[in-house]
């Protein structure tokens, strides 16, 4: 299917349409930072935010939730229990490059036998209309590097460019296809809308330098040479295990399982929330042992499951360069200046 | 291979628990339970050693907990349960006729039948001998695809002693060798006293090219008794012990069980001594 053409003075009323069929999230002002946040009503639709630069929160908020129910129990008796397995059918707007690399990795990784139910429920429910970025939203950021700055195949049914006073829109599953194709919004893009998109390449080819000081394919091989570095008792020295970073991070997915009982303290629900290697319980286990007591080895942790460890076991990236951990880290740790750090480790732990 | 989103079915919730049946409860000691259990639906279950359930008391929790019977397609599976936290403490409360749920079984286990053939060499420290059991049985009730067996089991008092049974039958057959320790004895202590590594002189020599040992204990006894294992010349490939972590989930997404790379619940928890070395923060 050929790109269509949104404008923006249709964007509102193409908002409110997909909210007669979907539950719509899209990203929308949150004092001075951006937020993806359900749509209440129509008149929402104004305040969404396609010019915004990176949200607080990544979108796996919405396919893994902060708290999920996984069975509800009416009492001790084992037998007592109906497992919970939900879904509703949503909208996810403007999904930058970087988050839609992040969604492809949490998707390997709960799609890798054995399936949880839970996530690809919410996962197949789900559309994602994705949005083309220009530049870098602040110094944190090197999807460069990371290989993020393209959107992935098949994650999003269609990516959006802004091309001033309307969207380059192209179809990139059968899905958006159809979506599109039923839209009365669009009208196929012309050849000043096709050269605008491609004026638009341009000035991003210029936009997204290089920001490690070694290409990505070796960033694995040096975090093993890095190993025993004393690097991460230096920057271990100001973290605080307060697990922001990985409430932050489009591909963490961490969670642990617990039972709530009801106020009749019988009933309940087993859920499960988001956890943090971060913090200090993480690895311990009955009796008191914890296998990772130190922070530097929780740090250390961290970054090597960002840049080797999950990127080994899924074959995607365990980090998409989006900088939001930097960004938000209370003590100012940097994954990018970390992993500009071990460059040297290799030089000097064979020499 | 993971499949595409599409290709992918929704399948049932792997959170749902079977339905087990506590048919026997005995205490061992102060603070270690035995149990017996099988499933109300009749269907039984099929595990290989070394395998683990999560046992499931609901208002409370689910605790991941080694089978310590002999592997195999059978009714029922045993536990040896030490009372630790919520959950541990809340089965030890239960009496024969409850009921609890049971998830599993998960991890990679051990097939015996790879080291068909070669001399065994089983070290358990303390509660590790539950999950050692489950090797020991599958060996002498398989005797004959075996060449020797020896036996070490440590632990701290006799007060300590767990599967007392179990221990006099090891000790009173003549396939196999036992040798047994307490790190401290008491008045009526006739037997060895000493850490477990102080067996090891004591056993007969193995043939070191073709032994392969499990050692399964806490973390302090494995480093030591793992050094016996090498000093006797045992190959890295050929000495597996069982890492234990705090499962949550079983199915390798929760993350608590990561150790570097490595999911324990997926691709533990036996590993060889060749694998944890490369772990490196797994004891």
């Amino acid at each position: 299917m050929l790109p269509q053409v949104l404008s923006k003075e249709d964007f509102g009323p193409f908002v409110t349409r997909l909210m007669q069929q979907y539950r719509v999230a899209a990203p929308m002002a949150k004092g001075p930072d951006f937020a993806f946040e359900v749509l209440e009503g129509e008149e929402e639709a104004a305040r969404v935010r396609m010019d915004y630069d990176i949200t607080i929160l990544p979108p796996k908020k919405f396919l893994l939730p902060t708290y999920e129910e996984l069975l509800d129990f009416s009492g001790p008796q084992p037998g007592a229990a109906q497992p919970r397995v939900e879904s509703q059918e949503t909208v996810i707007l403007g999904v930058h490059p970087y988050d839609l690399h992040a969604i492809a990795t949490i998707d390997a990784a709960f799609m890798a036998d054995p399936v949880d139910a839970n996530y690809v429920a919410r996962r197949k429910a789900t559309r994602i209309i994705g949005m083309n970025i220009q530049q870098y939203a602040n110094e944190h950021q090197f999807m460069a590097d990371m290989g993020t700055v393209e959107p992935p195949d098949g994650v999003a049914e269609m990516m959006l460019t802004d091309i001033g006073d309307r969207y380059f829109v192209e179809g990139t599953t059968d899905a958006g296809e159809e979506m599109l194709s039923d839209c009365p919004f669009c009208r196929p893009a012309g050849p000043e809308d096709h050269r605008a998109r491609q004026e638009y390449d341009a000035k991003k080819a210029q936009n997204f330098p290089k920001r490690l000081p070694y290409h990505v394919r070796y960033l694995p091989e040096l975090l093993d040479a890095s190993y025993d570095s004393l690097l991460w008792d230096a920057v271990a020295r100001r973290c605080f295990s307060c697990g922001t970073c990985t409430n932050v991070c489009p591909t963490c997915y961490c969670f642990d399982v617990q039972d709530k009982l009801n106020l009749d303290a019988t009933s309940g629900v087993r859920r499960r929330m988001w956890d943090s290697c971060q913090l200090e319980v993480f690895a311990e286990v009955a009796g008191g042992e914890n296998f990772r007591e130190h922070r530097a080895s929780r740090l250390r942790h961290r970054m090597f499951r960002k840049g080797k460890y999950i990127l080994e076991r899924t074959g995607k990236p365990g980090c998409v360069g989006c900088g939001r951990c930097s960004k938000h880290c209370v003590a100012k740790i940097s994954i990018l200046e970390t992993f500009q750090q071990i460059a040297g480790e290799a030089a000097e732990v064979s020499a | 291979m993971t499949q595409t989103l599409s290709e992918t079915e929704v399948p049932r919730s792997p959170y749902l628990p079977r339905v087990g049946c506590l048919d026997e409860v005995e205490a061992f000691t102060e603070h270690e339970k035995y149990f017996r259990l099988s499933f109300e639906d009749g269907e039984g279950i099929d595990y290989k050693a070394g395998q683990f359930m999560e046992v499931s008391l609901f208002g409370i929790g689910e605790a991941p907990i080694s089978i310590c019977s002999a592997p195999g397609k059978r009714d029922d599976l045993e536990m040896c349960i030490r009372a630790v936290g919520d959950v541990t403490n809340a089965l030890h409360e239960l009496e024969a006729g409850a009921t609890v749920g049971l998830r599993g079984p998960f991890g990679n286990g051990f097939d015996m039948d790879s080291v068909a053939g070669m001399d065994l060499l089983f070290v358990a420290g303390g509660l590790g001998l539950a999950p050692c059991r489950s090797f020991i049985l599958d060996a002498l009730n398989r005797r004959d695809k075996f060449n020797r067996v020896t036996i070490l089991y440590g632990a701290r008092s006799p007060k300590d002693l767990l599967y007392r049974d179990d221990l006099a039958e090891w000790e009173a057959r003549d396939d196999c060798e036992f040798l047994m320790t307490v790190d401290r004895g008491d008045e009526t202590w006739q037997g060895n006293t000493g850490v477990i590594t102080t067996l090891f002189p004591k056993m007969r020599k193995v043939d070191p090219a073709r032994t392969a040992a499990f050692i399964i204990g806490p973390p302090i006894m494995f480093k030591f008794a793992v050094l016996e294992a090498l000093a006797m010349g045992l190959r890295k490939t050929n000495i597996h012990c069982s890492l234990e972590r705090r499962m949550k989930c079983g199915l390798g997404k929760c993350g608590h069980c990561q150790i570097r790379n490595v999911y324990v619940c997926q691709e533990g928890p036996i590993f060889s001594y060749a694998e944890v070395m490369r772990l490196r923060e797994g004891i």
